[in-house]
């Protein structure tokens, strides 16, 4: 594997020139960029800009047509990438939750590291009860998922990323199922793993939060790249004509 | 922010679509997909032109083979079909016609038995559900023997002597499953009604009666209807059955075409071809139509 | 036991009714087997069912037009026609076109006999509905969480296992279990073809003794037990599966 010549100071997740199309409609229009390790990443821009897409393609639920991903060293447009490799390194988050409804929350977490890691249960499972601790959920480790609020659901999945001890971890608009009162105990949830150091890439529409969090902001419209920056200087003073709009609009 | 609302709604719009599944469902919809269980929904027909054709090929085969096996000297397989078509039809017909009064019948008697199923009389609830479960859970053919031993050949009412047939027996015995069928429909119609419905009715004075025949009752029947056609077609294939017990049907017919033809077992096949695809003509219009019922009604929630 | 089998003798001498089934061993036995038969017909033929429902769902997520086409054709005959007609048409029919082979007596006898036409045709008629039933409990279960699934590290093949059927059965066991309980009910049209199930068993005995109206309500008793306790057992299976949170 090629993670044997990634060291750390080297970008964790890094995109050249990303193509990717649904058919002949072009999504993603040449994306490059890079993420440090420990980084805090925020992605925002109008909906159908192929945000989703592009945190999909770091994960490799979809391939892309040409450029280049790597995470950690590993090629993820490869023919022959090793899907478990690169997921072990990579912890996402979706919108719906998606967890497993016939297993309880403690066992979703549990799941994958036992049957896919192959870890020894026990010591799984002492993992497993810190990390609901750690998202607030002790005490609901033995409720179903369809006996769990959306934003306890929000954050046994989070938990059940984690479990993997993945080195960067991919939210995609993780809120926005919520009520706004649940919005704010899975953002805390989210803040204090950026806290402890964890690479995580973001797409969401709180932009309080974005601006609270991020080490870097990200504007795509259109399948392209549109602005960067730091936050507080992409906050106040956008210069795209485009990044101004949508911003006067959101805000 | 309209854009951002639009996402969010264009979100929720492709989430609903995608996730309309028992799976994810709010507990409403589930217990109502349940209750459409027990209603016979999931025996839904969905059929399409080319497999009749299908059908039509394999009838052709067989009919086929046994020509090939006939030799010489022998009436042709298919001559010998079209020949005895019109007495078939005949038989067929009768089929369809002991399936429309099973069905009447069936359907009345079950209606009032689920009505009694919701009664607010205890004793009358468990009757009823006793009875039910009684008759679902006898299998037809039984049922059928049943009515056909146990039914006298003649009833006097007031010095009056009505005959009862053989066919008119089979008529009873196929309308009691479809009795109890009914009776669970109703109940299953009736209970996936939002409580909230009979309650406004109460708030709104009216009686009991009131409450099941002008407010309950026109909701229900649109989601009875899809498994009620359903019933139908299973009922239709039972009609056969009759023939077991010696009503003149398709398949009593079909043997005696076999009898008069000297006992030729190398028809069978192409007989009984021709009435499975017979009955598939005939169900093919209603999963049809009960199919496109199914969804003209889903959507609506 | 004897003061039971007597008790019956006793109630044909005092009452005519009767039922030779309990107070004479031949027909107790004979009964017996009856009832053995029809268990175990049902046993076969439910197995067998569940079997054709997983490979036909699964073939029928192929990627071959025909396949699956042909799939397709298989669920419409079987669920749109009589299954008494199939099951002559089987017996009588294509029994009739396949080869025979000579007994030791030196008979021609076809290869197969009436309990396996019987158990071919109800299990083909049974899994015709399996097939679709298996099949919309697999669509039910998400896209997304298969790919949530993925993003764990699950391999296609251990998603299958581990999340999406494990799912899909728990979705689909209604279904399934009325099917299975339908089937049960059907194995008396193997009557017909003179199987020596309890229906036939019992067509001997009040032909014998010409006691149809005894038999007919013991029958219809016994078959109404039986079922019940099936369907009984089943809801409770039902219950337990049901997925927490979601339904009453
Ligand atoms: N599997 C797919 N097949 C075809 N088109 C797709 C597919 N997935 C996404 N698209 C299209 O790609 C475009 C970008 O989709 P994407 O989901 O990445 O947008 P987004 O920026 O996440 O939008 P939103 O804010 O609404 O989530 C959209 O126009 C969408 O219709
Ligand atoms: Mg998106």
């Amino acid at each position: 594997m090629s993670t044997a010549n990634w060291t750390d100071d080297q970008p964790i997740v890094s995109l050249k020139d990303v193509h990717k199309s649904f058919g002949d409609f072009e999504v993603l229009k040449g994306i490059s960029f890079d993420v440090k390790k420990g980084e805090v990443v925020c992605i925002i821009g109008p909906s159908g800009s192929g945000k989703s897409t592009l945190i999909r393609c770091i994960n490799a639920l979809t391939e892309i047509n040409s450029g280049s991903i790597k995470v950690e060293g590993i090629e993820v447009n490869d023919p022959n990438l090793d899907k478990l490799e690169l997921r072990k390194r990579v912890g996402m988050v979706f919108q719906q939750y998606n967890l497993f409804p016939h297993r309880t929350a403690i066992q979703n977490v549990m799941m994958a590291p036992v049957q896919v890691l192959k870890q020894p249960k026990q010591e799984v499972e002492e993992r497993a009860y810190a990390l609901m601790k750690k998202v607030r959920l002790d005490g609901k480790e033995h409720s179903y998922p369809g006996e769990l609020s959306g934003g306890q659901q929000q954050r046994v999945a989070i938990a059940r990323s984690l479990a993997m001890n993945p080195q960067v971890m991919l939210f995609d608009e993780v809120t926005a199922a919520l009520d706004p009162e649940t919005v704010k105990e899975v953002l805390a949830t989210i803040k204090d793993l950026a806290q402890d150091g964890m690479t995580c890439m973001l797409v969401t529409h709180e932009m309080g939060f974005a601006k609270e969090v991020a080490d870097h902001m990200y504007f795509t419209d259109q399948g392209v790249i549109v602005e960067d920056g730091p936050p507080a200087e992409f906050f106040a003073n956008p210069r795209d004509e485009r990044t101004q709009k949508f911003l006067g609009q959101i805000i | 922010m309209t854009r951002k609302a639009n996402s969010r709604q264009r979100l929720q719009a492709s989430l609903q679509s995608g996730t309309d599944l028992p799976v994810l469902r709010p507990r409403s919809e589930v217990a109502a997909a349940y209750a459409e269980k027990d209603g016979l929904a999931f025996l839904r027909l969905n059929l399409k032109a080319w497999h009749g054709l299908v059908l039509l090929t394999l009838l052709l085969f067989s009919a086929g083979v046994a020509e090939a096996q006939s030799g010489n000297g022998r009436e042709g397989v298919f001559s010998i079909l079209i020949k005895w078509t019109p007495l078939l039809l005949d038989g067929f017909v009768f089929n369809i016609l002991i399936s429309v009064m099973s069905m009447a019948l069936g359907t009345v008697v079950g209606a009032f038995l689920g009505l009694m199923q919701i009664s607010l009389l205890p004793q009358v609830r468990f009757g009823s559900w006793f009875v039910t479960q009684f008759f679902r859970n006898a299998p037809w053919l039984v049922l059928l023997f049943y009515a056909m031993f146990m039914l006298p050949f003649q009833f006097e009412i007031a010095g009056v002597t009505i005959p009862f047939p053989d066919w008119v027996k089979a008529v009873i015995g196929l309308s009691l499953p479809v009795m109890a069928n009914v009776s669970e429909l109703v109940r299953g119609a009736v209970q996936s009604i939002p409580s909230g419905q009979w309650e406004a009715a109460e708030s709104l004075a009216f009686t009991r009666r009131q409450q099941i025949w002008q407010i309950i009752m026109p909701q229900c029947v649109k989601r009875m209807l899809p498994p009620w056609m359903n019933l139908y077609a299973i009922l239709t294939m039972a009609t056969v059955l009759a023939s077991v017990v010696g009503v003149n049907e398709v398949m009593t017919l079909a043997d005696q075409v076999k009898a008069a033809e000297g006992g030729r077992t190398d028809l069978l096949a192409p007989l009984y071809g021709y009435i499975l695809l017979l009955f598939f003509i005939y169900s093919y219009p209603i999963a049809r139509l009960t199919v496109q019922l199914e969804r003209r009604y889903a959507v609506k929630i | 036991m004897d003061i039971f089998y007597n008790w019956f003798r006793e109630l044909y001498e005092a009452t005519g009714i009767n039922l030779p089934i309990f107070y004479n061993t031949f027909d107790r036995e004979r009964f017996f087997s009856g009832l053995m038969m029809t268990i175990y017909l049902s046993a076969v033929s439910l197995i067998a069912s569940v079997v054709i429902g997983v490979v036909g769902a699964w073939l029928q997520g192929s990627k071959l037009v025909w396949t699956r086409r042909i799939v397709q054709v298989y669920i419409q005959f079987f669920r749109n026609t009589p299954p008494l007609v199939q099951m002559y048409f089987f017996y009588f029919g294509l029994s009739a076109l396949l080869p025979t082979f000579e007994n030791e007596y030196g008979f021609q006898q076809p290869i197969l006999g009436a309990f396996a036409w019987a158990c071919i045709s109800l299990s083909f008629f049974a899994g015709a509905f399996n097939v679709e039933i298996f099949r919309s409990g697999i669509e039910a279960v998400p896209e997304t969480t298969r790919e949530a699934a993925e993003s764990l590290g699950y391999s296609r093949l251990g998603a299958y296992i581990h999340v999406i059927l494990p799912l899909a059965f728990r979705v689909c066991l209604p279904a399934l279990n009325n099917n299975l309980v339908n089937l049960v009910k059907t194995t008396t049209l193997a009557y017909a073809i003179a199987v020596p199930e309890l229906l036939y068993v019992s067509g001997q005995i009040w032909s014998d003794y010409a006691n149809v109206p005894e038999m007919m309500t013991v029958l219809l008793l016994i078959y109404v037990g039986l079922v019940g306790i099936l369907v009984m057992s089943m809801n409770r299976w039902e219950r337990a599966m049901r997925l927490p949170g979601y339904g009453t």
